[in-house]
């Protein structure tokens, strides 16, 4: 099998993947709010409601599509496209799995390890802000437009306390690629008692997991579309498809963040004792890419289970805890992991 | 100050651990957690109906006596107590030969309860002396439009080979209220 023809089955592979547990969240988020509201939620679309994510895409695309006759029509379009395309760009560089030897050929299932992997991840993420923002200022809207300020605003401000969570982490592996964070965390237990990196960046974790809430704008952060205030936020004038694609968007950053944060803070692909069970490398490779989304999807339904039991923040305790209480801590965090850092090696 | 519930609002600081927010989270996670395994209250409605009182108040049924004749005399008394005014009627004059339709020689012609009106409170049946019109636990059918919701003669005379129940409407209280004929709806 020639690379091209494996990276173009692996690219189409994830990409599927990736679309079809982002329109799965959007069924169990409703099952999942209703579970823990001691509700039934969606059950009429096929046996247990399985197929209300597709009874809810074709609805979206039978709707009449709306483009406001003040809209700047040309980035109202843009505005959803750009959100989805960045959502879609940052699981290139996530490790999916270790490595696949078939007929002698080693193949990695990470589509590009890049050495820059988490710097990547970061600029992708921060042009997403520019899709919400695109679209809200584009709308013409009053409401559209405070929502797109208030997601550009406090993206910003909680991507400075993710960038400086993660510094700490890089001072600790000592390299930004995703796909060498994931290779060392692993043996753990059972071999060299080697821990995953949660362990010794707990600070580290409790930030990114907040501002990677934040930047979801998943609750207690979805100020930029809390409907109190702001009718739908940032995407009140979009309909059709168009809205299912941010909202589509949204659920694919929800994947991607647990992957990320599955990958640098617990393991990425590694499983306990996964070099005792004498099992040979493929195998182990699919058990690991089994227990990265086992990881992930727990993730994914901290995120919901968060949203159906905190309230939202107001907007000024947001800008608090972003600036004052994030950015020192993780600072601190820093310059902590530094210093032990410093002193171990020397 | 009446309900002696009313609280003294104090504004003050939060402390340290209330300004973290985590344990109050923690808190809040634990809670929902636990709503996660216990059992839903949704009662599935078209496959599975709650089960209702059987002194339910529902559709009212204008009945007939045991010949089959229908037992209002179109008096008004259930419009006049209807306290959201939903019943209406025209009264007409029994003629020769309609003996066995209409049992006094008044009967309503049309009589119409706009059910969008009706409170189902029962004051009608109570109201009424010829024992002609109860309420059953039959539930109001939806619809798209108003105009369905005034339900005329056709719907709400039983119809004369299958009788509509409504034994269960007359607790042991109502009847025995009935047995006194000196109470003046009863004579």
């Amino acid at each position: 099998m020639s690379f091209l023809l494996y990276q173009t089955i692996l690219c189409g592979g994830i990409f599927t993947i990736t679309l079809a547990i982002a329109a799965y969240s959007t069924y169990a988020e409703r099952k999942v709010a209703a579970f823990l509201q001691d509700r039934i939620g969606p059950d009429r679309a096929g046996p247990f409601g399985i197929l209300q994510p597709l009874a809810d895409g074709l609805k979206f695309f039978m709707k009449e599509e709306i483009i406001p006759n003040v809209s700047n029509k040309l980035l109202f379009i843009a505005g959803p496209c750009i959100a989805m395309l960045t959502a879609l760009m940052a699981g290139v560089v996530i490790p999916w799995g270790s490595t696949l030897e078939i007929g002698g050929n080693v193949y990695s299932l990470q589509i590009a390890d890049l050495n820059v992997g988490i710097l990547y991840v970061f600029g992708v993420v921060s042009i997403g802000v520019y899709g919400i923002m695109i679209g809200g200022w584009s709308s013409n809207n009053k409401f559209s437009l405070l929502g797109a300020i208030r997601a550009s605003a406090q993206m910003i401000s909680y991507e400075i306390a993710m960038g400086l969570a993660i510094i700490a982490m890089i001072i600790m592996t000592g390299t930004l690629s995703l796909g060498e964070i994931s290779a060392q965390q692993a043996g753990g237990a059972g071999s060299d008692w080697s821990m995953w990196n949660v362990v010794y960046q707990p600070v580290g974790f409790l930030i990114f997991l907040i501002c990677a809430f934040a930047e979801c704008n998943r609750t207690p952060f979805d100020l930029p579309e809390c409907e109190t205030e702001l009718i739908g936020g940032y995407h009140t004038e979009y309909s059709s498809m168009k809205l299912g694609f941010y909202l589509f968007a949204e659920y694919i950053n929800m994947f991607i963040s647990s992957a990320v944060i599955s990958t640098l803070y617990f393991g990425g692909y590694n499983f306990p004792f996964m070099n005792n069970l004498g099992l040979d490398h493929n195998t182990i490779t699919i058990l690991g890419t089994v227990f990265l989304f086992g990881k992930i999807f727990f993730f994914i339904f901290f995120f919901m289970w968060i949203r159906w039991t905190v309230p939202r923040f107001r907007y000024d305790q947001l800008m608090d805890l972003g600036w004052k209480v994030l950015i020192p801590l993780s600072v601190a965090n820093i310059v902590v992991t530094a210093f032990i850092i410093l002193l171990s090696n020397r | 100050m009446l309900t002696n519930r009313s609280k003294q609002v104090v504004k003050r600081e939060m402390t340290l651990m209330e300004r973290m927010y985590l344990p109050a989270i923690f808190g809040g996670v634990i809670i929902t957690i636990r709503h996660l395994f216990r059992k839903a209250a949704t009662i599935k409605y078209p496959e599975t109906k709650r089960e209702i009182a059987q002194i339910w108040r529902g559709q009212h049924v204008l009945k007939r006596d045991d010949k089959g004749a229908e037992r209002c005399t179109a008096c008004g008394l259930c419009a006049v107590a209807c306290p959201a005014e939903a019943i209406t009627m025209v009264a007409a004059e029994r003629n020769r030969g309609e003996e066995n339709l209409y049992r006094e020689e008044k009967y309503a012609s049309t009589y119409e309860i706009n059910m969008l009106r009706c409170i189902f409170c029962g004051l009608c049946e109570e109201a009424c002396p010829k024992e002609a019109i109860f309420l059953t636990d039959r539930i109001i059918e939806t619809d798209y439009a108003r105009e369905g919701f005034v339900f005329g003669k056709d719907k709400l005379v039983e119809p004369a080979d299958a009788r509509i129940d409504v034994t269960p409407r007359q607790t042991p209280a109502v009847l025995e209220f009935k047995k006194h004929k000196q109470l003046s709806h009863n004579k």
